[in-house]
C-alpha cells in the first residue's frame, strides 16, 4: 500500500518537480490518494478529513525541494503529521509507591482480560506485587478465565464467586490487596457497548467509588469507523488516562488508533501483539505511522530479528559477504534463519515495500516454497552449491529427484539466486537504511511479471475488473472444491 | 421480528437514536445534488465500513443520475438502496441441513469476534426447532474457553464433548461428530479457538479440523460459519479471504450489530470474496440472533437517514 501510495503520489505530483511551491490545486490528486489510503487503513472519516486539511496547510507554500521527489516530500509531511497526532508518548503507568488501582474497560471481546494478565506480568517483572480483579460478572466463565491466567503467571487473582455487583467486588478487592500486601490492583471489567446506558453507569460507579489512578480503554486493532463513537462515549463516561490497542499481530493496519487518539486525546500506552501473556509492547508513534501507511513495521521487525537470528551466524555471514562471497550455502543458511522469524506473511507485512509482495503471496504457500528451496539446495553437491553454473540437465534431474520437485524448479531457483547474490554482496557493510532500500529494489525486480513468482500478475495491487474477479473467484472455488475432495479422500 | 426492528429496539436504550448530521442532509424543500452533497453522502457511506470502492460506486451512481437537480430524500435514498442491494445481492440462505444424519456446523473467526456466543445462539435456535444439539468444545487453547461453552451447554440443555486444555482440537471435533452420530442428534456445532488469519500454523490447524470432520461424514461440515465482529473495519476482507481459503467458509455470522457499528464491510466481502451473511447477532443473550435479510440490512445501514420518518 505504501508502495502504491508512493507510486500514486509520484504520478500525481510528477509535474511538480522543481516547480516552485506546493499548492492546493497541484496537490489535490495526491491528497486524494492520501485520503483513500487512510480510509482503507480504517481511520475514521471525520478524522481523515481533518488530517488531510492539516497536511494541506502544512504543505501549502512549502517549496518543492529540487532534491526530492515531490511525492516523497508529501509522504514525509503525512508521515510526520501522523507521528505528531499519535504522540506524545507516555508509557508510564503512573504507579504510586502505595496501592495503585488500574482499571481496564472496553467493548466485548476487545482483549481486556488478556491485557489484564499482560499488565500483571509486566508489573511483576518490575518488582511490583499486582492483584488481578475479576470484575466481569457478565460473560460466562470470565472469572475462571482470569484465574487461569493468574495461575499461569503466579499472580494473585481476586474474585467473589456468585457476586452480583461489580462495584462491590472492586471495592472489596482493594481492601483485600492492602491486607495481603499487593501494591497494584488491576480491574478487569466486563465488556459492554458504549450505548448501554445502564452498564456505562455501572462503570462510572466503579470509577467514583474505587477511584482508580489510571483508566485504560482496550481497543481491538481491527476496529473500523465506529472507533470514534465508542472511544468518545467511554472517554465521556470515565475520563480515560490511556489506550491499549490489541491484536496488532495480524495484518490490520490499525488506523482506528488515530480515531481513538483524536477523540480522547489520551496517550496510547501499549499494543498487544499476541495471545500469549508476554505479547505486550510499548507504543511507538513512528512505527504505527509506518504501519498505517503500509510501510511495514520495520523497527519491530528488526527488533525481532535481533532477538531470533543467531548473532554468531549473522556475524559469520556478514564477514563472508564483506569478502564478496555469497553462495547457495549461504542462501540455505539464510532460509533457515528466516524460518525462525515466523510465518513469512507476517514478516512480509512488516517489511517496507513488501505490501505488494504480500498480496502476491496471498494463497501461495510461502513456507512450503521455502522448504522446497531448502530441499533443492540440500540435494546439491558442495561443488554445485559453490558453482551453480555447473548444474546441467542431468544434474538438474538428479537434484530434482533428490528434493522431490520438478526439474524446472531447480532451474528457477538458480536463476533467482543470481540477482539475489549480487544484491547480497552489495549489502555487505551497508547500514540498515541502505539495505532496506536495496530490498525494495530487489522486490521491484521480483514483482516484474516476468519473474517466476506464482500469481505475480494477480497481485499488482490494482483494482481488478469484474470479469477478472469472477475468474479469480471461480479459481478459488475450484481450488476449494479440490481441497474438499482431497480432504474426503483423506489427502 | 426482523433484526432491523431488534436493532432499533436496542437503540431505544440510548439518546443517540437520531443522528442529526444525517437528517440535515435534506430539508423539506429538497436539496441540490452538488459536490457538497456528494461529499456528505460519501461520509455517511464510509462510516458504515463498506470501504472506499463500494462507497464510490454508489456516490458515482447518485451523481450521474441527479447532479445539479433538486431532489427529495426518498428518491435519492431509493437509488442508493437499489445500488447497494445490487452490490449485496445474495440468496437468503439459512443453514442447509443434511439429508440424513447430523448436520455439522463448524464455527471459525478471529479472537473475540463472538464465536462461542454465536454457537450458543445457534444451539438455542435449533433447540427451539425441536432438534437435539451436540456442541464440540474445540477451543482447547484460550483460558476457560471450555468452561465458557460448558456453561452455555448447561443453560441450553445441549450435549457437549470436550477435551483437555491444550489437546488436539481436531480430536475434539471428531468425537463431537461421533457423539452426534451415535446419539442421533440432528445438529453438531464445533467451536474453534480464535485466531488471526495471518497465523499460518493455526490456519493449518483449522484446515485439519475441517478435514477430520469430512472423513467422518463426506459432506461435512455442512456449514462453515465465519463469525465477524460488526465493529471490524477493512480487515474483515482479509479475514474472509483467508478463512475461506483455509476452510471454505459457507457464510458469515455478523455479531455485535447491536452497537452503533454498521458492519458495512460485509458489502466489500460480498464483492471480493462472495461470502453471504447468514445470521446477525444483536446481543449477548441466546435469543439475540436473527436471520440476515439483505433488504433489511440495507435499511439498517441508513437507519439514521430514515429514522425520522419511521419514528
Ligand atoms: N453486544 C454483543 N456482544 C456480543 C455479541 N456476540 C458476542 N458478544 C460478546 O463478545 C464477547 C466475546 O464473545 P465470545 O463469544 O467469547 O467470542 P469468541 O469469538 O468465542 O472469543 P474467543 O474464543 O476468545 O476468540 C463476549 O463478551 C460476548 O458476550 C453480540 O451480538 N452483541
Ligand atoms: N492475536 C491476539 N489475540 C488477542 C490479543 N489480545 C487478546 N486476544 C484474544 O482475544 C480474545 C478476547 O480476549 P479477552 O481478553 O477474553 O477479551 P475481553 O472480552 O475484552 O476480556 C481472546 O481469544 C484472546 O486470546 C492480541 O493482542 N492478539
Ligand atoms: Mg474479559
Ligand atoms: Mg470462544
Amino acid at each position: 500500500m505504501f508502495e502504491s501510495l508512493q507510486e500514486g503520489l509520484s504520478g500525481a505530483l510528477k509535474t511538480l518537480r522543481g516547480k516552485g511551491k506546493l499548492s492546493e490545486a497541484n496537490m489535490r490528486e495526491g491528497l486524494g490518494l492520501v485520503q483513500t489510503a487512510l480510509l482503507e487503513a480504517d481511520v475514521s472519516y471525520p478524522v481523515v478529513k481533518d488530517f488531510v486539511g492539516k497536511v494541506t496547510e502544512k504543505a501549502l507554500g512549502e517549496k518543492v525541494l529540487s532534491s526530492l521527489d515531490p511525492s516523497q516530500q508529501v509522504v514525509g509531511i503525512v508521515h510526520q503529521e501522523l507521528v505528531d497526532l499519535m504522540g506524545p508518548v507516555d508509557h508510564s503507568l503512573h504507579l504510586k509507591p502505595s496501592t495503585t488501582v488500574l482499571m481496564l474497560c472496553g467493548l466485548q471481546g476487545s482483549g481486556k482480560t488478556t491485557t489484564c494478565g499482560k499488565l500483571g506480568r509486566l508489573l511483576k517483572e518490575r518488582e511490583r506485587k499486582p492483584l488481578l480483579v475479576a470484575a466481569d460478572l457478565q460473560r460466562p466463565a470470565a472469572i475462571e478465565q482470569l484465574h487461569v491466567i493468574g495461575e499461569q503467571l503466579g499472580i494473585d487473582v481476586f474474585s467473589e464467586p456468585g457476586a452480583k455487583d461489580p462495584v462491590a467486588v472492586c471495592q472489596a478487592a482493594v481492601k483485600h490487596a492492602k491486607k495481603i500486601g499487593c501494591d497494584v490492583v488491576v480491574l478487569d471489567t466486563a465488556g459492554r457497548l458504549h450505548i448501554d446506558e445502564e452498564l456505562m453507569e455501572q462503570l462510572r460507579q466503579i470509577d467514583r467509588k474505587v477511584e482508580p489512578e489510571q483508566v485504560y480503554l482496550v481497543v481491538d486493532g481491527m476496529t473500523g469507523q465506529d472507533a470514534v463513537n465508542s472511544a468518545k462515549a467511554f472517554n465521556e463516561a470515565l475520563e480515560l488516562d490511556g489506550v491499549i490497542l490489541t491484536k496488532l499481530d495480524g495484518d490490520a493496519r490499525g488506523g482506528a488508533v488515530l480515531s481513538v487518539k483524536h477523540v480522547t486525546g489520551v496517550p496510547i500506552k501499549f499494543i498487544g501483539t499476541g495471545e500469549h501473556l508476554d505479547a505486550l509492547q510499548e507504543f511507538h508513534p513512528e512505527r504505527m505511522a509506518q504501519r498505517i501507511l503500509g510501510m511495514g513495521d520495520i523497527l519491530t521487525l528488526v527488533e525481532q530479528a535481533q532477538q531470533k537470528f543467531d548473532q554468531d551466524e549473522m556475524a559469520k555471514q556478514e564477514e563472508r559477504l564483506r569478502k564478496g562471497e555469497f553462495t547457495l550455502d549461504d542462501y540455505r543458511n539464510m532460509l533457515g534463519q528466516t524460518k525462525k522469524l515466523g510465518p513469512i506473511n507476517k514478516i512480509m507485512s512488516m517489511l517496507p515495500g513488501m505490501g505488494n509482495m504480500q498480496e502476491m503471496l496471498d494463497g501461495v504457500d510461502a513456507e512450503g516454497g521455502m522448504k522446497r528451496m531448502g530441499g533443492i539446495i540440500d540435494s546439491m553437491t558442495p561443488e554445485e552449491r559453490r558453482l551453480p553454473s555447473k548444474i546441467d540437465q542431468s544434474r538438474r534431474r538428479r537434484i530434482a529427484t533428490g528434493a522431490g520437485v520438478e526439474p524446472h524448479e531447480v532451474n528457477e531457483l538458480v536463476k533467482q539466486f543470481e540477482p539475489m547474490a549480487a544484491i547480497m554482496k552489495q549489502m555487505a557493510g551497508k547500514g540498515m537504511r541502505d539495505r532496506f532500500k536495496m530490498m525494495q529494489d530487489l522486490q521491484k525486480g521480483l514483482s516484474n511479471p516476468n519473474a517466476k513468482l506464482q500469481k505475480a500478475k494477480v497481485g499488482t495491487g490494482k483494482r481488478l475488473s469484474s470479469a477478472e474477479r469472477a475468474k479469480l473467484r471461480k479459481q478459488r472455488e475450484k481450488e476449494a472444491r479440490r481441497r474438499k475432495r482431497d480432504a474426503r479422500r483423506g489427502g | 421480528m426482523g433484526f432491523f426492528n431488534k436493532i432499533k429496539q436496542g437503540l431505544k436504550k440510548t439518546s443517540q437514536l437520531l443522528n442529526t448530521d444525517v437528517r440535515d442532509l435534506f430539508k423539506a424543500e429538497g436539496r441540490l445534488i452538488d459536490e457538497d452533497f456528494l461529499e456528505e453522502l460519501t461520509a455517511i457511506l464510509i462510516k458504515t465500513d463498506m470501504g472506499v470502492a463500494p462507497a464510490k460506486a454508489i456516490v458515482d451512481e447518485v451523481g450521474t443520475k441527479f447532479r445539479a437537480r433538486v431532489m427529495q430524500m426518498e428518491d435519492v435514498l431509493a437509488t442508493i438502496k437499489a445500488k447497494l442491494k445490487e452490490l449485496m445481492a445474495q440468496p437468503e440462505e439459512p443453514i442447509r441441513f443434511a439429508a440424513q444424519g447430523p448436520t455439522v456446523i463448524m464455527v471459525a473467526g478471529v479472537n473475540g469476534a463472538g464465536k462461542t456466543t454465536s454457537i450458543a445462539k445457534l444451539a438455542h435456535l435449533f433447540k427451539s426447532q425441536g432438534k437435539q444439539v451436540v456442541l464440540g468444545a474445540g477451543d482447547t487453547f484460550r483460558a476457560a474457553a471450555v468452561e465458557q461453552l460448558t456453561i452455555w451447554a448447561e443453560r441450553l440443555g445441549a450435549d457437549m464433548v470436550k477435551g483437555d486444555q491444550g489437546s488436539d482440537p481436531a480430536s475434539v471435533a471428531h468425537r463431537a461428530v461421533a457423539r452426534a452420530i451415535e446419539t442421533g442428534a440432528e445438529v453438531c456445532i464445533v467451536d474453534t479457538a480464535g485466531r488471526l488469519q495471518t497465523q499460518q500454523n493455526l490456519m493449518q490447524q483449522l484446515t485439519k479440523i475441517h478435514r477430520v470432520i469430512g472423513k467422518q461424514i463426506p459432506e461435512a461440515p455442512h456449514e462453515v460459519l465465519l463469525v465477524l465482529d460488526a465493529t471490524t473495519g477493512q480487515n474483515g476482507i482479509s479475514q474472509a479471504k483467508h478463512f475461506t481459503d483455509a476452510v471454505n467458509c459457507s457464510g458469515i455470522v455478523l455479531a455485535k450489530l447491536d452497537g452503533t457499528a454498521k458492519g458495512g464491510v460485509v458489502v466489500a466481502i460480498r464483492q471480493q470474496v462472495g461470502l453471504p451473511v447468514k445470521y446477525v447477532g444483536v446481543g449477548e443473550k441466546p435469543e439475540d440472533l436473527t436471520l440476515f435479510v439483505p433488504d433489511e440490512f440495507v435499511d439498517a445501514l441508513f437507519a439514521d437517514l430514515i429514522a425520522p420518518a419511521a419514528a
